[in-house]
C-alpha cells in the first residue's frame, strides 16, 4: 500500500484542515463535554443520597424502552456510573456524528468542490487528504475523550472510570471515521457518502436497541455488532473490562486499511460506483420549481422514510418482547399493577419511542429546511431566481418537505410500528390508529424547529445553521430535564414538552393548536424575510 | 429609440463595503452594450441589482420600462441572464438544466436548442458534477441563448471558454443583434467588446468613468509624438486633431488623432525634423488606465499619455477632477466622452 511519497504533504493539509475548523471543532468538544460534565454536576446534586440512588436505579433497571433507548444497566449506580450509563451510546453517537462529517469535509466534499484539485496539483501524496482527514478526526476524538476524562476526574469521579468514558467516546468516533473514509471513495457525492456513513451510524443504533431492550435475557448478544455499544460494554465505573477496547480499536484499523485500499483504484473526482449519463433533456414535468426540489430533497427524504419505516417495524416487533421479558419479575408486575396493568405499561414504552422519534424527525425538518441555504450559499438559486420563478415560489417548493416530508416520516414510522405491533398482538384495527396517532402527534413540535430554521433562513440567512442548535437544545431539554429536575419555565421552552403522551394519555388540542400557529407564524415570517432581503452569496 | 436599462445614482453597500458608489448605465434597445470595469469595480453586483436579486439603496433602477425589484418575476420572463461563476446541480445533466430554465422563462425553441448544442458542442447527458468550468458557461449560455426574450444579461460569459467556442459565441450575439435583442455584455476580453458592442461603458470602484460608442471610443486612439525640430514650429496649435500641445523651444510634443497625421507631420517636417518619436496609444491604455486604481501612475504602461492627460485640462471640456499623480482620473459628467 505504502509508495513513495505518497503521504507527502499530510502534515501541511492537517494542519490546514485544523485551521480550518477551528472554531467548528470547538464548539463540538465544547458541547460533548459540557453535555457529560453538567449531566454529572447535576446527577450529583439531585440523587445526593444512596437512597435516591437506589430509586433511580430501580426505574431503569427493567424499563425496556429506556435500555433500548439508553442500554444496558451494570448493577447499582453510584452518580458517574449513572451518568457513564445515560450518555455512554450517546456521546458514542456525537462522536461518531462529528467524526465521519469532519472526513468526508475534508475528502469528498473537497474533492467534489474541485479545491482538492488544486491541493493534489502540488507537491502532495495520494493518501495525503484521506490521511489528513482521519488526523483530524483522531485529533477531534482524542481532545473530547482527554478533555472529558480530566474533566470527569477534577469533578471527583473515580480515575479508571473515567478513563475508561473518555477512551471509549474517542475509539467510538474513530471507527465511524474509519468508515466515512470508506464512504468517501464509494460515492462522487459528498451527501451520499455522508448518507451512507450516517446509515451506518443508524443501522449500530437500531442493532443495539433491539439488542438491549430486552434486557440480559433478550437478544443482548447483538449488541455487541454495534460499535455504539462497546464504549458502554467497558463498563466504566463499575468494574471495568479493558479487553473491549480490543474491539474498536481491530475495526477501526481495518475498516480504515480498506479505506486506503481503495484510493489507489479510482480516478480523482470518480466514486466507484461511477457515474451512469443521464437523459438529455429534462421530462416534460420537469418544469416548476417544486419538480427541482422534489429531485434535490428526494434522496434524502427516502433515505429518513425508509429509516423511520424500519426503525418502526423492528420497534413494533420488539415491542411485545421487551414486555414479555420483565413480566415474570416481580418488581415490574408491582409497578405494572400501580399503573393499570401490563397494556399501560406497553402504553408507557410505545410513548417513549414515538417521544424519541418525534425528536429526531425535527433534525429531518432543520434539514430539508438546509437546503435553502445550501442552494442560497452555492449561487445555484441565482439563475433560477433570474427566471420567472418567485421567491415564495422557489421557498415553499424547499418548505413543502420540511412539513410535508417530516408528516411523512412520522406516517412511515407510526404505520409500521402500528402494522407490525397489532399483528402480533392480533389487534390490528385498534392498534394501528393508536401508534399512528401516537405518531401524528409529534409533527407539531418538529414542525416549529423546522419552521424556526426557516425564519433564521429568511431574516439571518448565515445564522440558518443555528436550527441545529435549536433541535440540540430540543434533545437535551427532553432527554435530561425531568432528571434535572429542571424548572417547567426552562423545559416550556422545547416545544415537545407540550404533546401530550400518547397511546394512553389524553389529548386536549389547545397545546396542539398553539404549536401549530407558532409553526405558522415562524413560516410567514421567514418567508416575507427572506422576499425582503438581498440574495447573500459569500 | 427606448432604452432596455437606465441606471443612475445607483448605489448599493454591503456592511461598510461601498460596492456601487452612484453608477449610471444607459443601454438602449437592440444594442450590444459592452460592460468593462476591474475587478471588484461592481459589475456583478450591477447585474445582480438589475436581476432584482439585490435590492439598491439609493439611484433609480428601470429595466425593460418596469422596477427590477418590484416586478422581478414579470420582468424575468423576458430577459435571460448568464453568471460569471456558473454553478451547476450535481446530480441534474447540462440538458436537463438547460430545458428546467428554459422552461422556468417560458418556453425553449427546441430546434435552437439543438443546433447551440451542436454549436457549443456540449454533451447534454452528462451530470454537473462532471462538467469542467467552461462547459458549466456553456450550459448556462445554451440555456440563455436559446430561450426566447427581449434581453440577454451575460456576466464575463466567455471566461472558461476555448478561442473555438469564444468564436461561436461571437457569432451568437451577433445573431442575437440582428434579431433585434439587447444584449448587456460584461467582459474583461477587450477584443470581444471590440468585435461585438455597439456601445461601452467602463466602470470602476463602482462609478461609470466612461461611456460611449465604440468609434467614440476609438477615436480616443491619438499617436502621441514627441520631435526635436531645427526651427520653432508654425502654425501647430490651429492644427484640427492637435491635443496636449507643448512647445519648449524647438522640443515639441503633442497628441494627434489618427486621422491627422498626416497634416502634422507635413507641418512638423516644414520646420526640419531633427528627431521623431511617435507613440500610437491603444485602446487597451484607455482601459489600462481606468483600471489601475493606484493613483501613483506606476502601474500605467504609458507614463506619457498619461502625464498628458493631467495637464490637458483644455482639452477635456467639462471634465474635471484630476489627481496630481498620474493615472487616477475621476470621471464627472453622466455619460461624457472626451473628444
Amino acid at each position: 500500500m505504502r509508495t513513495n511519497g505518497s503521504f507527502v504533504g499530510t502534515g501541511a493539509l492537517t494542519r490546514f484542515a485544523l485551521r480550518r475548523d477551528r472554531i467548528m471543532l470547538a464548539a463540538w468538544i465544547y458541547l460533548i463535554v459540557i453535555t457529560v460534565l453538567g449531566t454529572l454536576y447535576s446527577y450529583k446534586s439531585v440523587y445526593s443520597t444512596p437512597q435516591e440512588l437506589a430509586t433511580f436505579t430501580n426505574a431503569i433497571k427493567d424499563n425496556a424502552s429506556i435500555l433500548a433507548i439508553t442500554g444496558p444497566s451494570f448493577g447499582e449506580y453510584t452518580v458517574p456510573a449513572a451518568t457513564a450509563w445515560k450518555l455512554g451510546t450517546w456521546v458514542g453517537g456525537f462522536t461518531g456524528v462529528l467524526s465521519l462529517l469532519l472526513v468526508i469535509r475534508h475528502t469528498r466534499a473537497e474533492e467534489e468542490t474541485g479545491r482538492l484539485e488544486l491541493i493534489d496539483s502540488t507537491v502532495v501524496g495520494r493518501y495525503a487528504a484521506p490521511t489528513a482527514a482521519l488526523l483530524v478526526a483522531v485529533i477531534a476524538n482524542v481532545l473530547i475523550g482527554g478533555i472529558n476524562a480530566i474533566g470527569l476526574i477534577a469533578l471527583g469521579a473515580p480515575a479508571a472510570g473515567s478513563v475508561a468514558m473518555g477512551v471509549g467516546m474517542c475509539l467510538t468516533g474513530c471507527v465511524f471515521a474509519a468508515v466515512a473514509a470508506v464512504t468517501a471513495q464509494i460515492t462522487t457525492s459528498a451527501t451520499g457518502a455522508r448518507g451512507l456513513a450516517l446509515t451506518v451510524l443508524g443501522a449500530a443504533f437500531l442493532v443495539r436497541a433491539v439488542g438491549d431492550g430486552g434486557g440480559p435475557r433478550g437478544l443482548s448478544w447483538l449488541s455487541w455488532l454495534s460499535p455504539l455499544a462497546w464504549g458502554p460494554r467497558m463498563r466504566p465505573f463499575t468494574v471495568e473490562r479493558w479487553w473491549v477496547l480490543a474491539i474498536p480499536l481491530i475495526v477501526m484499523l481495518v475498516v480504515g486499511a480498506v479505506g486506503y485500499a481503495l484510493v489507489p483504484r479510482r480516478d480523482f473526482g470518480d466514486g466507484l460506483l461511477p457515474d451512469r449519463p443521464g437523459p438529455a433533456t429534462a421530462a416534460r414535468s420537469f418544469s416548476n420549481p417544486f419538480a427541482l426540489a422534489w429531485r434535490l430533497q428526494r434522496g434524502v427524504l427516502l433515505t429518513w422514510v425508509i429509516s423511520y419505516a424500519l426503525f418502526g417495524a423492528v420497534l413494533g416487533s420488539i415491542v411485545k418482547m421487551f414486555v414479555d421479558v420483565v413480566r415474570d419479575n416481580p418488581e415490574v408486575s408491582t409497578i405494572m399493577a400501580r399503573m393499570g396493568g401490563q397494556g399501560a405499561y406497553t402504553d408507557l414504552m410505545v410513548s417513549a419511542m414515538m417521544s424519541l422519534f418525534g425528536l429526531v424527525a425535527s433534525a429531518y425538518a432543520v434539514q430539508a429546511t438546509q437546503r435553502l441555504r445550501t442552494e442560497e450559499s452555492s449561487r445555484r438559486v441565482e439563475p433560477l431566481l433570474a427566471t420567472g420563478t418567485s421567491r415564495i415560489g422557489w421557498a415553499l417548493s424547499h418548505v413543502l418537505f420540511t412539513v410535508l416530508g417530516t408528516a411523512a416520516l412520522m406516517v412511515a414510522f407510526g404505520l409500521c410500528f402500528g402494522l407490525v405491533d397489532g399483528a402480533r398482538e392480533g389487534t390490528l384495527g385498534h392498534t394501528v390508529g393508536a401508534d399512528l396517532m401516537a405518531a401524528l402527534v409529534q409533527l407539531p413540535a418538529a414542525w416549529v424547529l423546522g419552521a424556526l430554521a426557516v425564519t433564521l433562513f429568511g431574516l439571518w440567512p448565515r445564522l440558518t445553521g443555528l436550527g441545529w442548535a435549536a433541535v440540540a437544545i430540543a434533545v437535551v431539554l427532553t432527554d435530561l430535564g425531568t432528571e434535572l429536575r429542571l424548572p417547567q419555565l426552562v423545559m416550556d421552552i422545547s416545544p415537545y414538552t407540550h404533546l401530550p403522551k400518547l397511546p394512553g394519555g389524553t389529548v386536549t388540542s389547545t397545546p396542539l393548536l398553539w404549536l401549530l400557529a407558532v409553526t405558522v407564524l415562524l413560516l410567514v415570517v421567514g418567508l416575507i424575510g427572506f422576499r425582503r432581503r438581498d440574495i447573500d452569496t459569500p | 429609440m427606448t432604452n432596455a436599462i437606465s441606471v443612475s445614482g445607483l448605489r448599493k453597500s454591503f456592511g461598510r463595503t461601498r460596492a456601487l458608489d452612484g453608477l449610471d448605465l444607459t443601454v438602449a434597445s437592440g444594442e450590444v452594450h459592452g460592460f468593462l470595469g476591474p475587478n471588484g469595480s461592481g459589475k456583478t453586483t450591477t447585474i445582480r441589482v438589475l436581476l432584482g436579486l439585490l435590492r439598491a439603496d439609493a439611484g433609480q433602477v428601470r429595466l425593460l420600462g418596469g422596477d427590477p425589484w418590484r416586478d422581478a418575476v414579470s420582468l424575468h420572463r423576458r430577459l435571460a441572464y448568464v453568471p460569471g461563476d456558473v454553478t451547476l446541480w450535481p446530480g441534474l445533466t447540462g440538458g436537463e438544466v438547460i430545458d428546467l430554465l428554459g422552461r422556468l422563462r417560458g418556453g425553449i425553441d427546441p430546434k435552437r436548442r439543438a443546433d447551440l448544442l451542436e454549436r457549443f458542442d456540449l454533451d447534454p447527458t452528462k451530470k454537473g458534477r462532471a462538467y469542467s468550468k467552461g462547459t458549466r458557461q456553456k450550459v448556462a449560455l445554451v440555456a440563455a441563448l436559446a430561450s426566447d426574450v427581449e434581453l440577454l444579461l451575460l456576466d464575463e460569459p466567455t471566461s472558461g471558454l476555448d478561442p473555438l467556442m469564444e468564436e461561436v459565441f461571437r457569432q451568437c450575439v451577433d445573431e442575437e443583434r440582428d434579431n433585434g435583442r439587447t444584449v448587456l455584455l460584461s467582459s474583461h476580453i477587450l477584443a470581444e467588446v471590440e468585435a461585438l458592442c455597439d456601445r461601452v461603458s467602463i466602470i470602476r470602484e463602482g462609478r461609470t468613468v466612461e461611456t460611449g460608442t465604440l468609434a467614440e471610443l476609438r477615436h480616443l486612439r491619438r499617436t502621441s509624438i514627441t520631435a526635436e525640430l531645427a526651427d520653432a514650429p508654425d502654425g501647430l496649435a490651429g492644427l484640427a486633431g492637435v491635443h496636449d500641445l507643448t512647445v519648449e523651444g524647438h522640443r515639441v510634443h503633442c497628441e494627434v488623432d489618427t486621422a491627422q497625421l498626416d497634416a502634422v507631420l507635413g507641418t512638423l517636417s516644414r520646420a526640419g525634423v531633427r528627431s521623431l518619436v511617435s507613440q500610437p496609444p491603444t485602446l487597451e491604455e484607455l482601459f489600462l488606465q481606468h483600471y489601475d486604481t493606484v493613483s501613483n501612475g506606476n502601474t500605467v504602461s504609458n507614463g506619457n499619455t498619461v502625464s498628458n492627460n493631467n495637464t490637458a485640462s483644455n482639452n477635456n471640456g467639462g471634465r474635471g477632477g484630476k489627481t496630481g499623480t498620474g493615472a487616477h482620473r475621476q470621471a464627472t459628467g453622466k455619460g461624457a466622452v472626451r473628444s
